[in-house]
């Protein structure tokens, strides 16, 4: 980044002399590492056959927290989940926003939304942030995962506003490490318990608890094993998949 | 821009094109006649496509409704296979009489709810149970009639929730009321006192094979006294095992007695 500190980077509505607009970048910053403890977290969505898996590292900044507070997996419509890293308040903010247009769109076709028509209008939602030098773009990379007509399907929304669909994504501190160990998986062919069990793996594998503070391992999952509804991860087969992703820890070091 | 500091801060006079940007006979006018009102506003007067009777009994494990698949236009036999036994989650049930529109209406309202529910809870394992869902209707159904635009319905709320029955009515007016035998329409009249006879008192040991009975029992009276109903319903039970709407079915009826009936159209002797 060469150009930081020549007056580029005060704002988003302003281009860079080689054409970069340093405001989103640094909203990338933002979602990846540095930033305030808080934001410091990973998450991973996984598309597999019957379904949509999400799963968050949670780092609990205080022993004062009421266990699963602050969560970061959210569900926007019966079919629909979001999970965002980054700053915890524009992931609500762009929740409640994608729970609007999804009841829009009920109102307007009576029928739930397509997945890849949400993501489509938050992708919208997010880039206007990154316009305008009065507003700051939004801090958050977001997982957007759900079961629509056509099957699962699965966007990653970036702090710029472009969405990407994927079959395994990875978003926040630990993406790198994590979307090593997804490409691993053959995840067409994983049923939607054993793609729990890997995401469990892939979260603990990716949190760094030598430098971290204790985290919580936040799932959910929407597809046949559901009935087509976004829910928590049932607290038994969580607990199993928390057993069995430390095991692996452990045989991994 | 307006150059007359007198005029800001007023609402602009749109009639007055004051740079000329339209010719004469194009320019937009906002007079009287004009508005959205200028037709008065447009209210629902009577009902279009009808539903007839809902039945609803308590009896041993929970609560079981019926009502007839036809919804008429007029005195005409126009759909003959429209469900008007709606669940609404898993353990609420409601049935409709009057307007078909305005149901499919409350049903799409109940939708949204049920959904802003699920989003909301974010999987507390919380969910709406029939006394809440007939609370929200009968608001809602009261906040309509005192816009004088009701929804012309008269609805049955039946369920099950932790372990508790509950069957209640509201209806376009707002009113409510509960009873462990409930009818709208013509089946208020015709099957209430039947079902009264059979279930009243005996809530708590009427099975479920004798609930299929009494409620057969109502509808083929009314099939026989009802002349907007048919020979084609659904029987639903509400359990603590949850909701379950039967496929359509029919009883039999015997018309023989009609050929000795005399005084009425066109027979000569």
């Amino acid at each position: 980044m060469t150009s930081i500190g020549t007056g580029y980077d005060l704002s988003a509505s302003t281009y860079s002399p080689d054409g970069r607009i340093f405001q989103v970048e640094y909203a990338n910053k933002a979602v990846e590492n540095s930033g305030q403890d808080l934001s410091r977290s990973t998450a991973i969505g996984l598309r597999v056959k019957d379904g949509i898996i999400l799963a968050v590292e949670k780092l609990v900044h205080s022993k004062l927290l009421i266990p699963e507070a602050n969560r970061r997996i959210q569900t926007l419509d019966r079919h629909l989940g979001l999970a965002t890293a980054g700053l915890l308040a524009d992931g609500r903010q762009l929740a409640n926003k994608a729970r609007d247009e999804s009841a829009n769109f009920r109102d307007s076709f009576r029928s739930p939304a397509p997945v890849k028509y949400i993501a489509d209008r938050l992708g919208s939602y997010i880039q206007v942030y990154t316009l305008y030098s009065s507003v700051r773009p939004f801090g958050i990379s977001t997982i957007i995962g759900g079961v629509d007509q056509d099957g699962p399907s699965l966007f990653v929304i970036e702090p710029s506003g472009v969405f990407f669909g994927y079959h395994g994504a990875a978003v926040g501190k630990g993406r790198q490490l994590a979307k090593t160990e997804l490409e691993k998986l053959k995840l067409s062919d994983l049923s939607m318990r054993q793609a729990v069990l890997e995401a469990a793996r892939i979260i603990y594998l990716v949190h760094d608890d030598s430098k971290e503070k204790t985290f919580e391992l936040e799932m959910s999952w929407v597809g046949n094993d559901t009935n087509g509804l976004h829910v928590p991860v049932p607290k038994d087969l969580l607990s199993e998949a928390e057993q069995k992703a430390k095991a692996a820890l452990e045989d991994f070091e | 821009m307006d150059h007359f500091p007198t005029n800001w801060g007023r609402p602009r006079n749109d009639g007055f094109d004051a740079y000329g940007t339209y010719p004469i006979a194009q320019r937009p006018y906002n007079g009287l006649g004009n508005d959205v009102f200028s037709e008065g506003v447009q209210r629902t007067q009577q009902p279009i496509v009808t539903g007839t009777s809902v039945l609803a009994i308590k009896y041993k494990d929970g609560v079981m409704m019926s009502a007839d698949n036809l919804a008429s236009y007029g005195s005409l036999a126009r759909f003959k296979d429209i469900q008007r036994l709606h669940p609404v989650g898993t353990n609420t049930i409601i049935g409709a009489g009057g307007d078909m529109s305005d149901f499919q209406y409350i049903q799409a309202l109940l939708d949204d709810l049920m959904v802003e529910e699920f989003t909301e809870g974010d999987g507390d394992g919380h969910a709406l149970g029939p006394g809440e869902i007939h609370e929200y209707l009968s608001q809602v159904m009261y906040a309509r009639r005192s816009k004088m635009d009701p929804l012309w319905n008269s609805l049955i709320v039946g369920g099950v929730k932790d372990g508790k029955r509950f069957l209640s009515y509201v209806d376009l007016l707002g009113t409510t009321y509960s009873a462990s035998t409930l009818a709208t329409g013509y089946g208020s009249y015709i099957a209430q006192p039947l079902l009264r006879k059979a279930v009243e008192g005996n809530e708590d040991n009427i099975t479920e094979e004798e609930a299929v009975k009494i409620l057969e029992q109502s509808m083929k009276v009314l099939f026989y006294r009802d002349a907007r109903s048919l020979n084609k319903y659904q029987i639903a039970k509400i359990t603590s095992d949850g909701v379950a709407i039967s496929e359509s079915r029919s009883v039999d009826t015997q018309w023989s007695f009609a050929d000795g009936i005399r005084g009425y159209g066109a027979q000569t002797q």
